[in-house]
């Protein structure tokens, strides 16, 4: 039908006008706007000194460093905290997800109550909990808790053994009358980062689990255990690798919220990615520019991710097609 | 012989089935004998239930203290509000509350639920600004607590559903045009987190608009979150879409209807009947993700505690406290959606 056709070009380029018309007019009053306010625009203040220091940071950086490395030591502290509550989340929403499918009635409900009590109440309050807890009602670092053999954990944070130190292959940490030295120190942010985005995670990703689990028909489990399988190996064979395919991909989902929710940190202090560009706006005023250097790094990183998922599936897919 | 033991049966299935479920309940048992004592210590028995910071403090940890909400629960719950007039925030909450749990339960039919909606949204915004029938003026800048909490939420979910709605069909139109602009629109809201479009709504959008005219930062938030929440109400209801069997669209083209028709009279009631608990999921989402807008200096639940307590030497080391407090708010909260979405599904089964 040429006609429809026509039709349907027409309401397009109407469509497209229409955008570019507004697009027009918001960048103009923009313009408008930062002429009378006198705000100046541009990436150029990205090679200019930072002029704020970082609290800590994976890269070296200083406050004469570029605001571009500011904001890369802030991406490599958001992947600092990312990757290892990545890793615990998964592993403890795993045992919690398979908790909620045991046949003891009082682990069940413990990690049933697990999962309704972090899931419902907002991550934000959860962290600034965390940290109030490290920070307010433990011990000062001269009286330090000792969890276990030379790992401390106090008001500054949390003191583990780790590679390296002067002339020895482990550096302990040791308490000191005053504070704890040697050893990798987490400070209090990075720590109620860390167990906030875990806990909170560990509960979504026992519910993808346990969904994921639970899709997988009853009748699949009678067979193998009639074959004689025990339990351990119908849970191997049979019902995980067909259960991996139902809780990867919101699994991924998981952990792609996990990273952006790593942006919570700004409430309390822990200098990644979004603080750090807070920070730098609050200095430059340039709202704009840094507000689309958060974004476009979150987007490369959710197109990674889905990349990587949608690899992993493949991967999966054919394991389960071979096997 | 066989003798019935319904006792023992049930500890058998539940409790003892194997060595390893025996030896769960065992550690459970022993681990909460250790624990639960001290919590209950805590939270109860050693707790102080009155306003009395000197009793708190007496207290030093070894019971909650529980006065500190006795104490600040007017600010905690309406932020800067003016004291005198709390009970039009409290009135205005409660009449709102009333219109969602109706709405949630089917208690009223449509027409009055919609009607209900209708009066009850401007008289929310009437008795919380004020300025009308000899009402003290109150900016919005002094809104919060749980008011602002609630009404972020619901306003939010209101707006975002018509437009999710509109970007779902829109990524089923034959014109590619709207079809990619609808899809780069959710992708690239869901890629990036809440926070920056809250940024975005409080330091850009001043700057967007023409000089001489601004809106308030209430409205700017709600902007944001309605835009935000949109994108992922749209990838519900667009899988409700596509979960439809093609044999309805057939059914209503041979029945005469058009494309459109179709879908406003068969294909989407279905679809948005399906995902009404993905949709709930959503809800609970925006209502705990409310607590955001304190970043960008909102004083809603969250940021009406900090408003509370962190000023205030005396009450400050029971931080914790409040936090408990007010995350037993949003608990329920979160439990009543989620229990409502729960009970759709059983009946719509």
């Amino acid at each position: 039908m040429p006609a429809q056709r026509w039709r349907n070009l027409l309401v397009q380029a109407l469509i497209a006008a229409g955008l570019l018309a507004l697009l027009w007019w918001l960048l103009d009053a923009t313009a408008a706007n930062m002429r009378e306010r006198g705000i100046r625009s541009g990436f150029d203040f990205l090679l200019e000194p930072a002029g704020f220091g970082i609290g800590e940071s994976l890269l070296p950086f200083d406050s004469g460093d570029s605001a571009l490395w500011a904001l890369a030591a802030g991406l490599a502290n958001t992947l600092r905290v990312a990757l290892p509550a990545i890793l615990i989340s998964t592993l403890l929403g795993t045992l919690v997800g398979l908790g909620r499918l045991s046949p003891n009635l009082l682990l069940r409900k413990l990690c049933a109550a697990y999962v309704e009590a972090l899931r419902n109440v907002p991550l934000l309050l959860q962290l600034l909990a965390w940290y109030f807890i490290v920070t307010d009602l433990l011990p000062a670092a001269s009286k330090a808790l000792q969890l276990a053999p030379h790992v401390f954990l106090s008001k500054s944070g949390l003191s583990v053994p780790w590679l390296g130190g002067d002339g020895g292959l482990i550096d302990l940490p040791q308490r000191g009358a005053m504070n704890i030295s040697g050893g990798a120190a987490m400070t209090p942010e990075y720590l109620a980062l860390l167990l906030g985005l875990s806990l909170y995670t560990a509960a979504f990703v026992a519910e993808t689990v346990r969904a994921g689990i639970a899709a997988v028909p009853r009748g699949q489990s009678e067979a193998a255990l009639a074959l004689g399988l025990t339990r351990l190996q119908n849970f191997r064979l049979v019902l995980l690798p067909q259960a991996l395919r139902g809780i990867i991909p919101p699994l991924t989902n998981q952990h792609l919220s996990l990273t952006k929710n790593a942006s919570l940190a700004v409430a309390i202090g822990y200098p990644e990615l979004v603080s750090v560009a807070n920070t730098t706006l609050n200095q430059t005023g340039r709202a704009a520019e840094c507000i689309t250097l958060i974004m476009a790094v979150y987007l490369i990183l959710s197109l990674l991710t889905a990349w990587l998922s949608a690899w992993l599936e493949r991967r999966n897919g054919r394991w389960a097609d071979h096997s | 012989m066989t003798q019935h033991r319904p006792l023992r049966d049930w500890l058998r299935r539940n409790l003892f089935s194997d060595a390893f479920s025996a030896a769960t309940t065992v550690a459970l048992v022993v681990a909460a004998l250790c624990w639960l004592p001290d919590l209950i210590d805590w939270l109860l028995l050693q707790a102080v239930f009155r306003a009395d910071a000197v009793a708190c403090q007496a207290a030093n940890h070894a019971g909650a203290c529980w006065g500190v909400v006795a104490e600040k629960y007017r600010i905690i719950l309406f932020g800067r509000y003016p004291h005198q007039e709390q009970w039009r925030p409290l009135l205005a909450t409660v009449l709102l509350l009333v219109v969602i749990v109706a709405s949630g339960r089917g208690l009223l039919p449509l027409r009055a639920m919609l009607l209900a909606w209708a009066v009850t949204l401007p008289v929310f915004f009437i008795l919380m600004g004020g300025d009308r029938f000899g009402l003290q003026p109150v900016g919005s800048d002094q809104w919060g607590g749980f008011p602002l909490t609630l009404l972020l939420a619901t306003l939010g979910m209101l707006l975002a559903f018509p437009l999710a709605i509109l970007v779902a069909l829109g990524r089923f139109s034959s014109l590619p045009l709207l079809r990619g602009l609808c899809r780069s629109y959710v992708e690239l809201v869901r890629g990036v987190p809440l926070i920056s479009v809250l940024f975005l709504a409080s330091f850009l959008f001043p700057l967007l608009l023409p000089p001489g005219i601004s809106i308030d930062v209430l409205l700017r938030v709600l902007f944001g979150i309605v835009l935000f929440a949109a994108a992922y109400l749209s990838e519900t209801i667009r899988g409700g879409l596509l979960a439809i069997p093609a044999g309805q669209h057939d059914a209503a083209a041979a029945l005469g209807l058009g494309r459109w028709q179709a879908m406003r009279w068969i294909i989407l009631p279905q679809a948005l009947r399906a995902v009404v608990p993905s949709m709930m999921n959503s809800a609970v989402s925006i209502f705990k993700d409310t607590s955001l807008v304190t970043i960008v200096s909102l004083y809603e639940l969250t940021g009406s505690l900090s408003l509370a307590l962190a000023g205030d030497p005396e009450w400050r080391s029971f931080h914790l406290e409040g936090y408990l407090f007010i995350a037993l708010i949003y608990w329920i909260g979160c439990h009543a959606m989620s229990r409502f979405s729960r009970g759709f599904e059983h009946a719509a089964h």
